[in-house]
């Protein structure tokens, strides 16, 4: 595919990604930090977010599955994963944490499962979109396309 | 004073408990030319910064004075609010109670709008308070509070000129006021918020890019405005 062709792509792609709330002003930001010196800067915080989110995600499930639930433990790890989703403009991820967290004070379990299943939900779009718009990436720079994609983003 | 860094170049310790925003801080200093060292908790930044309760022993057994205890002279620590075990507002506590590090300029930063927890961390000492996820614009903001310290520090090392301090106490009114000036700039910088308007009004032109920050998220700009308290300004994201 022509290197126009896929810088375009991901321009919609990337457009779309914001107008539809799963990214926010933070992402944006992460690209202005990336350059010559660390090329590779989106990718690695996105992966590390990945990581952290899974470990996150899987401490909650099974908190949530123990016969006594320790509701204060559960708040920490979801005030954990709204800094991270919040840190990294994962915007749809960090506000299914808001709820959450209400009904961790409230110590509603059905509420907290209701809502780890929407976090579940968030956190896996978001990981897909984000592993397509890298690959598209990965596709431009092969093609000899410019990697400086803050400049369109802003 | 301890192992100086170069003039031309500030070292900020960053400490925050989230690798995500340990990477991310440190991108962020290092954009705008700092030597960066960052750590996971509040008694590790202590631990570098050479702070003792009582003791005054390296491990290897050779007993130093506070002053020298330093890994590295740090220009300035920045540290998320909400850690385990000790919070960033426990270590700021700790910074401005110890009679060897109280000078070190310290920012606290929070993901969390708190009001109540701003104004203490204000009150305490602490230089700004920044509002997560921390951007350039507020890194922007480090460096005058960062060359006020060099500044100082630079003051205490220098000998004032024998002239003035040599001469009888009994002076003629026009002579002792130079003589007072010597001393003042240390103890308004460690004790007092510091009484220098071109720092305050540095930061109003930034305002603009704080609101814009606010309206993005669809949060109120009302919000996210921030108080004055005399010369700290609360940043607000």
């Amino acid at each position: 595919m022509e290197v126009n062709q896929l810088q375009r792509t991901f321009l919609e792609y990337t457009a779309a990604l914001f107008r539809e709330g799963f990214l926010d002003s933070q992402f944006t930001q992460l690209y202005q930090l990336q350059d010559e010196s660390n090329p590779k800067f989106v990718v690695e915080v996105v992966s590390l977010f990945f990581d952290d989110s899974e470990r996150l995600i899987n401490d909650l499930t099974r908190a949530l599955d123990e016969p006594i639930v320790d509701f204060k433990k559960i708040d920490a790890h979801v005030h954990q994963l709204k800094g991270s989703s919040s840190s990294i403009g994962a915007h749809r991820v960090k506000n299914s944490c808001l709820p959450f967290r209400d009904f961790c004070e409230a110590q509603n379990t059905d509420g907290c499962l209701r809502c780890l299943q929407q976090v579940k939900q968030e956190y896996l779009l978001i990981k897909n979109k984000l592993e397509d718009l890298f690959q598209l990436e990965k596709q431009i720079v092969a093609a000899g396309g410019s990697t400086n994609l803050v400049e369109w983003m802003l | 004073m301890g192992m100086a860094a170069s003039d031309s170049q500030f070292h900020v310790l960053a400490v925050d408990d989230s690798l995500i925003d340990r990477k991310l801080i440190e991108r962020l200093l290092k954009t705008s030319s700092y030597i960066v060292t960052t750590v996971d908790s509040g008694s590790k930044a202590l631990e570098y910064l050479g702070w003792h309760e009582d003791d005054r022993r390296n491990t290897d057994g050779t007993s130093v004075s506070p002053q020298n205890q330093q890994e590295a002279e740090v220009n300035l620590v920045i540290t998320d609010y909400c850690m385990p075990e000790m919070t960033g507002y426990d270590l700021l506590k700790k910074i401005k109670e110890s009679s060897s590090l109280r000078n070190i300029p310290v920012v606290i930063m929070s993901s969390e709008n708190v009001p109540s927890r701003i104004n203490r961390c204000l009150e305490e000492g602490a230089e700004e308070f920044f509002l997560k996820p921390v951007r350039l614009s507020d890194v922007n903001k480090l460096k005058p509070h960062m060359i006020k310290t060099k500044k100082q520090d630079k003051r205490e090392s220098t000998p004032p000129p024998p002239p003035l301090l040599s001469q009888p106490l009994p002076l003629p009114p026009q002579s002792q006021p130079p003589q007072l000036q010597q001393q003042p700039p240390q103890l308004t910088v460690a004790q007092q918020p510091p009484p220098q308007p071109t720092v305050a009004q540095q930061q109003p032109p930034q305002l603009s890019n704080n609101k814009r920050k606010g309206m993005d998220e669809g949060l109120p700009s009302p919000d996210r405005t921030r108080p004055r308290y005399n010369d700290l300004t609360v940043v607000s994201n």
